[in-house]
C-alpha cells in the first residue's frame, strides 16, 4: 500500500524555479496496477524517484506498507529500497563490466546473501525470464529486450512489494516492449504492486488505472 | 509465492540489514578497479615506483649501516683501542706547537695486564716490508704482535698455528701468513715450516690464516704477522701503533677506560697523551649517523609515495565521474552511503595494495640486480622496510581515497541516474 500526500518538489535551474511535483497526492493499494502518463516535462519521472526513494520530496509525507518512509534516515532507506522497491528503467542501468549473472546478483551481494545461494536464486531468476543461456554475456551482448529483463530480474531479486518501471518500454522496439510489458504484468498478477510510467498511450490501456500527470500536477 | 503480506523481510528495526561480505567487496571493487586500464596502470606505475624506492633506499642505507657496523663488530664489542697521541675531541687543551706525544711501548702495554678488568692485550706494531720467497717479492702489511691477537681480531687459521704465547720480548723468527700471501708467494706448495725473507731477515712460517676477508680496512688475505720484538728491530721503532684491549665483559669497559688511563699517566709523568677508543662510542655514533641518514633519503623516496597518491585520488575522481550512473544504480538497488563508501575505499586501497606489491617485487628484484653487480658491497632488504612501505601504500590509498569516496557516497541516486 503506497499513500502520497502534499508531495512537493521543486528544482532550481538557473535563478529559476521548476516546480516539478506540486501537492501531489496518491494511494495505491497492494498488487494494483497503474500507468503514471503525461506529456514530457510533466513530472512523472519526478514523482516515480519520490515513490522509489530515489529523491526526497521538499515537503509531503509518503508511506508504504503502513512505514512513513518520508521519515526514515538514509540507511533505513536504502533498507527500503534494497526489500520492498523493485526500480526498472528505461536505459536499463545495467553494470557494463559486470555479466547478467553478477547483475541480478547485485542487491543479493549488497545485503550480504552467501555464495551458494546467491547461485541458486539468480539461476533460477534468469532461468524465468528465459535469460538462462545468457548468464555469462555482458550487457554490450545482449539486445534491448534481454538487457531490460535482466534489468527485471535484478529489480525483483529480492521479492520487492512494489515495482516501478520508468518507460520501461521507451528505449525497446514494438514487439520487446510487448514481451517487457507481459513479464511485468505477470510479476503484478503474482502480488507486486506496478506503477508503471510511459507515454506511450497503448501501454497506458493496459494497466487498470492510469493517472495522467500535466505540469507537475495529477489531473 | 510472492503474496506481500506473508513476505514482509522488513523488520520495524532493520536487522534484516545484512552488511556485504568481504570477500564481495573485495571482488568487486578488484574488478570495478582494473577495468579502466590506462590510467590505472599509470596510476600502478607510479605507486610501484614510490614503494620501490622506498624499500630500496631504506635497505641501502640499511645494508651501509650493518656493513659498517658489522666491521667493527668483528673485532668484539669488549674492545679498546689505545692509540698514542691525545684526541682532541677527549677535550682539554690542544698539544702544545712542537710537543710530540710519547710513545707507547711494549711495556706500557704490560703494564695494562695489572688492571683488573683487562683481559687480554695485543700490542701492534704495523708497516710495510717487502716480502720475499726464493726471487719472489711482495710488498705486504707486517704487524708484529702476541699470541693473544688471536683471539682479540677473532682470526681463524687454516694451517698451523699462530704466534706462540711467552714473553712478548723474545723475537722468534716465526710469522703467520694471509691466505692470498700464501699463494702469492708459495703457489700451491706447502707453506708451513718454509722460510720467507721479510727486509734483511728471515722468518719460519709457522700458520697460515683462513680467509675472513676485510676487517677495518685491513687485508686479512694479504699480511705477514710476526712476534711483536721481532717487528721493533725489523723497523727499528720501539714505538707501539696501537694496543688492543680486551675486557672482561662488556660491561667493564668503562673501567677498564679509566684504569687504562690512569696506567698510562702514571707511567707518563702525569701526562694524558693517549686516546682510547671503544667500540661501543663508534658503534653509537656510526648508528646514528646511518639511521639519520636512511631516514633522510627515505623522505625523500616517501614524497613519490605521496605523488602515488594523489594519482590515486584522480583515477578514483574520475572513476566516480564516470560511473555516476552505477553508483546510482547500486543506491536505488539498495547500497547505503556507507556500503558506497566503502566499495570506493577498497577500491583505492585495493589499486595501491598491488602498486605496493609490484614496488615490493620491483625493489626485491633491483637489490638483487646489486647484488650481482656490486658482490662487495652486501645490500639486503631491511628486514621491516616492505611492512613500512605497504603500510604507508595502504595509508596512502585509504587516505586520497577518502575525498573521492566520499563524493561517490554523497551522490543522489535520481540525479545520478537521470540522463542529463
Ligand atoms: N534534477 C533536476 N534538476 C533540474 N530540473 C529538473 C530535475 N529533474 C527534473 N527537473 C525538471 O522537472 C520537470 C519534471 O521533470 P520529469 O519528472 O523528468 O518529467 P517527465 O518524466 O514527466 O518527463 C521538468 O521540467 C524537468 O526539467
Ligand atoms: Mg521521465
Amino acid at each position: 500500500m503506497i499513500h502520497l500526500q502534499h508531495i512537493e518538489r521543486m528544482f532550481m535551474v538557473g535563478e529559476e524555479e521548476v516546480h516539478a511535483l506540486r501537492d501531489v497526492s496518491m494511494r495505491a493499494e497492494a498488487g494494483e496496477y497503474i500507468a503514471i502518463m503525461g506529456p514530457s516535462g510533466s513530472g512523472k519521472s519526478s514523482l516515480l524517484n519520490i515513490l522509489g526513494l530515489l529523491d526526497r520530496p521538499d515537503s509531503g509525507s509518503y508511506e508504504l506498507d503502513g512505514t512513513l518512509v518520508s521519515g526514515l534516515d538514509e540507511k533505513q532507506q536504502a533498507a527500503i529500497r534494497m526489500h520492498k522497491i523493485g526500480f526498472v528503467f528505461q536505459f536499463f542501468h545495467l553494470v557494463p563490466r559486470l555479466s547478467a549473472f553478477e547483475n541480478v546478483a547485485l542487491p543479493l551481494i549488497l545485503s550480504g546473501v552467501k555464495p551458494d545461494e546467491r547461485q541458486t536464486r539468480v539461476t533460477a531468476a534468469l532461468a524465468s525470464f528465459g535469460l538462462g543461456n545468457r548468464a555469462r554475456h555482458r550487457p554490450d551482448q545482449l539486445s534491448g529486450g534481454q538487457r531490460q529483463r535482466v534489468a527485471i530480474a535484478r529489480a525483483t531479486i529480492m521479492q520487492p512489494s512494489v515495482i516501478l518501471a520508468d518507460e520501461p518500454t521507451g528505449n525497446l522496439d514494438r514487439s520487446s516492449g510487448i514481451e517487457v510489458a507481459e513479464i511485468l504484468e505477470e510479476l503484478n498478477r503474482q502480488g507486486m504492486t506496478l506503477i508503471m510510467v510511459t507515454h506511450d498511450p497503448e501501454m497506458g490501456k493496459r494497466s487498470r488505472r492510469q493517472i495522467l500527470m500535466v505540469d507537475g500536477r495529477i489531473q | 509465492m510472492r503474496s506481500l503480506n506473508g513476505h514482509l523481510r522488513l523488520k520495524s528495526d532493520f536487522t534484516l540489514f545484512k552488511k556485504m561480505q568481504l570477500r564481495d567487496i573485495l571482488t568487486f571493487s578488484l574488478r570495478a578497479a582494473t577495468a579502466n586500464r590506462g590510467r590505472v596502470l599509470l596510476m600502478l606505475l607510479a605507486m610501484a615506483i614510490g614503494v620501490g624506492s622506498v624499500v630500496v633506499f631504506i635497505s641501502l642505507g640499511d645494508s651501509a649501516r650493518r656493513y659498517v657496523i658489522n666491521q667493527f663488530s668483528s673485532l668484539g664489542t669488549d674492545l679498546l683501542i689505545v692509540l698514542p697521541g691525545r684526541s682532541e675531541t677527549t677535550g682539554g687543551p690542544p698539544p702544545l706547537l712542537g710537543e710530540t706525544p710519547r710513545d707507547l711501548t711494549l711495556d706500557d702495554a704490560m703494564a695494562l695486564y695489572r688492571a683488573r678488568t683487562v683481559g687480554r692485550i695485543a700490542p701492534i706494531i704495523a708497516g710495510s716490508a717487502p716480502i720475499s720467497v726464493q726471487g719472489l717479492e711482495r710488498e705486504m702489511l707486517v704487524l708484529g704482535s702476541t699470541a693473544e691477537l688471536f683471539e682479540i681480531r677473532h682470526l681463524a687459521l687454516s694451517q698451523g698455528s699462530f704466534l706462540p704465547p711467552g714473553d712478548p720480548s723474545r723475537a722468534e723468527s716465526v710469522c703467520v701468513i694471509g691466505l692470498k700471501g700464501k699463494k702469492e708467494l708459495f703457489g700451491s706448495q706447502p707453506a708451513i715450516g718454509k722460510w720467507l725473507r721479510i727486509g734483511d731477515r728471515r722468518f719460519r712460517v709457522i700458520g697460515i690464516l683462513s680467509s675472513p676477508g676485510v676487517s677495518l680496512g685491513e687485508d686479512l688475505g694479504e699480511i705477514v704477522i710476526i712476534p711483536v720484538a721481532a717487528a721493533q728491530s725489523l723497523f727499528n721503532t720501539s714505538s707501539l701503533f696501537r694496543i688492543l684491549v680486551e675486557a672482561k665483559n662488556t660491561a667493564v669497559i668503562e673501567a677498564t677506560r679509566q684504569s687504562i688511563l690512569e696506567t698510562i699517566r702514571l707511567r707518563h709523568e702525569g701526562e694524558d697523551d693517549i686516546t682510547v677508543i671503544t667500540q661501543d662510542a663508534v658503534l653509537t655514533t656510526f648508528n646514528r649517523i646511518f639511521k639519520a641518514l636512511t631516514l633522510s633519503v627515505t623522505g625523500i623516496a616517501a614524497i613519490s609515495l605521496v605523488v602515488a597518491g594523489i594519482m590515486i585520488m584522480n583515477v578514483m575522481l574520475v572513476a566516480v565521474s564516470n560511473r555516476r550512473a552505477e553508483i546510482g544504480l547500486l543506491k536505488a538497488v539498495g547500497a547505503s552511503r556507507g556500503q558506497i563508501l566503502g566499495l570506493f575505499l577498497a577500491e583505492s586501497t585495493i589499486l595501491s595494495s598491488i602498486g605496493a606489491v609490484i614496488g615490493l617485487i620491483l625493489a626485491l628484484a633491483g637489490i638483487r640486480l646489486a647484488g650481482i653487480l656490486f658482490p662487495q658491497f652486501p645490500l639486503q632488504l631491511a628486514p621491516w622496510s616492505p611492512a613500512i612501505a605497504i603500510a604507508v601504500a595502504l595509508i596512502s590509498g585509504i587516505a586520497f581515497g577518502v575525498l573521492p569516496a566520499h563524493r561517490a557516497a554523497n551522490l543522489e541516486p535520481a540525479l545520478a541516474l537521470a540522463r542529463r
